[in-house]
């Protein structure tokens, strides 16, 4: 273990930990914004209830999506100011205008929404959430633009002088094609996220008989929002993976632990990689499957890892190209794996929600309670895919990882810093755990309407 | 090429300290206000007016930091690298705080415990006074020198950052917040809390008019007097508001009082940068070494199209921000205490 080790530990922690939350924040705000319209619009207090009952879980998830989300603006420049002296030029810009654009717009109406029930008129206050929510997804569509760039840099050049990279073409770093799959890929699955939780929180609910009306309603409408979300997660990720064998060959060989280029390439179902030796110790694989998936034809070329790696060596220079080949190939299954599943609880849901046995098949309410787990397995499991797949590379083609690091900032440091951030996060996590599973029991708030003066809401 | 004040990295320059100003200034009173916490508040109930004062707002004055860290990034890279690896600990230690801060807000009114709400408002004291004397010790650090070698790579050690003059700007920082607070809960809250409010601001006003005046006088006849007279000018004025807080309070005039503390923490950043100008973190290895806004700052094309996006949003932040305080301007007081169970 050196400096470089723990701080690309730093950075996965970190990041594994402040996406922990985003996306069910991101789909929750969305949920409520449509509970409170639908309230808006009819004036039934059920909706009422359902909108104050999430959106209160939404408030305890967002603070830590929000406290979670400063380490990860300044991390660059702490761990990793090499990278940041590199392509601050490029990189910095979509974090300022995250920051400008979402975060100001996220942090002002939130607050406006939590104290302004009685302060503001029902439609400014519904407009409240929307604005929030736009502000969540704005943000995404920043950060995700800063990170489409590390995938596939686009609209930059080296400065010969300087030795940095520099912006020479905005609307290109916000054209990027990869921003353009990931983008819609990260809402589709905050929005499974929040879908996922609703079901399993009001199954719980009403595997107890409670307040049926309220999570009847609010389960079934999660239902429809995670069909078709995870429908939608699935076939954009079907493009990602056509756009990775054309952007980044080499994270998708990997991904599909390929290590010969192969004509009539077979999907791989369970494959024990052997990277020492480049080759699978053991692989059970569907015939053609990849080759039809990946090139549209039942013989078509798929590269291999050791093909790849003698091309990258001749373009790069001599060193090794291949990520961590068993954890790409194992995330990127569990992460399809769960998405098909999720796919299968939503349809199983529906069907019996049209047969009018959701609240008394018990068994079903069951899964879902426990499926509220899978978005998370799949959202973590996909980012480590995505970025575990680019090593070792940490801007794809132009700069390595290693050489990211801050040279000043040695093993004790780092060690310091992981240590503290992972306890922090290690009792966060404890409490937001606890108290999202206190209030996701309690009953829903009755409806007063009107509310009265809710000044101390602290 | 470098000549004058009209150019793109003077005017990002310029931003960032307004940034950080603004920072400083509003997210300031929250810093205060969770350092008066246990002081000010005697029960439970004082504890939630005081936490629910800045409820509305402490967010939105957050991001104030994140947007001029990401500013820097993007307009100055080198800066932003410099600063944050250098001051790696220290910045380690702000973030902890502002996360259990931020976290606390939140949580301390989702249990009924008291153990569970002591332990919350144990985060929010020390989660604003953390920061509130970090900060000034970190830019009075960037205004000094801290040891940076020619590849603009840190030369030190945490303690380098411990000396006399960073400490004074601890203490500064740490006291005009803490009055900047109480001056605001005279504004911000009714009856007793409020009387108690004043009498903590009464007793902050001269210790931290103290401070003011030491830090700023060390900053000047220490080598950084580099002769302009804006800075002068900024700093006579807000050791002038500094020293007339106290006055206007006891003659009750608490908007007054709160536009001096916050004019007096404007003024002491205000100096710093125009004192840093056109560094923006000064070597103590030799001047070759100095950060600039020339040696710093990303191409003209990035700046540029910076510039427009900030354009375009300032003015919106500003507005919503600004409305946001209209809409939640009524004091608060034991009165409100309508008691809620189960409202979000």
């Amino acid at each position: 273990m050196d400096a470089f080790h723990l701080a690309r530990w730093q950075f996965a922690i970190t990041t594994i930990f402040h996406f922990f939350f985003v996306p069910l924040s991101i789909g929750l705000v969305f949920f409520t914004a449509v509970m409170q319209t639908a309230w808006y619009r009819t004036k039934d207090p059920t909706y009422l209830r359902m909108t104050k009952f999430w959106g209160k879980l939404f408030l305890i998830n967002f603070a830590l999506g929000v406290v979670t989300g400063i380490v990860q603006e300044f991390q660059f420049g702490m761990n990793w100011s090499a990278y940041s002296r590199f392509v601050g030029d490029v990189f910095g810009a979509p974090l300022a205008i995250e920051g400008l654009a979402a975060f100001f717009l996220e942090s002002t109406f939130i607050g406006l929404w939590i104290f302004g029930w009685s302060r503001l008129s029902d439609r400014v206050h519904l407009a409240c959430i929307w604005i929030v929510a736009v502000g969540t997804s704005l943000s995404a569509f920043f950060i995700l633009a800063a990170n489409s760039w590390m995938q596939h840099p686009v609209g930059y050049r080296v400065n010969p002088v300087t030795g940095r990279a520099e912006l020479h073409d905005f609307a290109a770093l916000l054209a990027n094609p990869t921003l353009w799959t990931h983008f819609p890929h990260t809402i589709l699955a905050a929005l499974v996220t929040g879908g996922m939780f609703v079901i399993g929180v009001s199954g719980w609910h009403l595997l107890r008989g409670h307040e049926t009306t309220v999570f009847r309603r609010s389960a079934s409408i999660a239902l429809v929002v995670s069909l078709f979300s995870t429908i939608g997660v699935v076939l954009v990720g079907h493009l990602q993976t056509l756009q990775m064998t054309e952007e980044q060959p080499m994270k998708m060989a990997a991904a599909e632990s390929l290590w010969n280029t192969t004509q009539g390439a077979g999907l791989s179902l369970f494959a024990i990689s052997d990277q020492a030796h480049g080759r699978n110790a053991f692989n059970v694989q569907l015939p053609h499957m990849l080759s039809v998936l990946s090139t549209f034809s039942w013989n078509g070329t798929v590269d291999g890892i050791n093909d790849l790696q003698q091309q990258y060596e001749q373009r790069y220079g001599p060193g090794s190209y291949i990520p961590m080949v068993a954890v790409t190939y194992w995330t990127f299954r569990v992460m399809v794996g769960t998405g098909l599943l999720m796919i299968l609880i939503s349809v199983v849901g529906l069907w019996l929600l049209r047969k009018r046995k959701l609240e008394t098949t018990r068994w079903f309410l069951w899964l879902a309670l426990l499926a509220i787990a899978l978005p998370y397995i799949a959202n973590s499991t996909g980012w480590i895919l995505t970025e575990v797949g680019r090593q070792p590379w940490v801007v794809y083609g132009v700069m390595l990882t290693r050489d990211a690091t801050s040279p000043t900032v040695g093993l004790g440091l780092v060690l310091t810093t992981l240590i503290g951030f992972t306890l922090i996060y290690g009792v966060l996590t404890a409490v937001d755990v606890y108290l999202l599973t206190r209030f996701a029991r309690s009953d829903p708030p009755a409806a007063q309407v009107p509310t009265p003066e809710p000044t101390l809401v602290y | 090429m470098h000549e004058g004040y009209l150019n793109l990295e003077t005017l990002w320059f310029a931003l960032i300290a307004v940034l950080w100003i603004g920072y400083f200034f509003l997210e300031g009173f929250d810093f205060g206000v969770g350092i008066l916490l246990p002081f000010l508040g005697r029960d439970d109930v004082d504890r939630r007016i005081l936490v629910n004062a800045i409820g509305p707002v402490w967010d939105g004055n957050e991001v104030w930091l994140i947007v001029a860290g990401g500013a820097t990034f993007a307009a100055f890279p080198e800066w932003y690298a410099t600063l944050f690896s250098s001051f790696y600990l220290a910045l380690f230690l702000i973030l902890a705080a502002l996360i259990f801060r931020g976290v606390a807000f939140e949580f301390r009114g989702k249990g009924t415990h008291p153990e569970w709400k002591r332990w919350w408002d144990r985060a929010i004291f020390w989660g604003s006074a953390g920061p509130a004397l970090l900060w000034g010790v970190a830019f009075a650090n960037i205004l000094r020198g801290v040891p940076i070698d020619a590849n603009h790579e840190w030369a030190g050690s945490f303690l380098d950052l411990l000396d006399p003059y960073a400490l004074l700007g601890g203490a500064t920082s740490f006291l005009l917040f803490a009055l900047h607070g109480g001056v605001f809960l005279t504004l911000k809250t009714d009856g007793e809390i409020r009387d108690r409010a004043r009498r903590a601001a009464e007793l902050l006003a001269w210790p931290a008019t103290a401070a003011v005046l030491g830090f700023l006088t060390w900053t000047f006849i220490d080598a950084h007097g580099n002769g302009r007279v804006a800075p002068v000018i900024v700093s006579v004025a807000a050791l002038a508001a500094a020293g007339a807080v106290g006055r206007l309070l006891r003659v009750k005039l608490d908007g007054w009082a709160f536009l001096a503390t916050g004019l007096a923490i404007v003024g002491v950043t205000a100096t710093i940068f125009l004192d840093l100008y056109p560094q923006v973190m000064v070597s103590s290895l030799g001047a070759a070494n100095d950060l600039t806004i020339w040696n710093a700052s990303s191409a003209h094309y990035t700046l540029t199209v910076m510039t427009i996006v900030a354009l375009i949003f300032a003015p919106l932040v500003l507005a919503y921000q600004g409305w946001t305080y209209w809409v939640f301007r009524k004091r608060i007081g034991r009165e409100d205490l309508v008691e809620q169970p189960n409202t979000v």
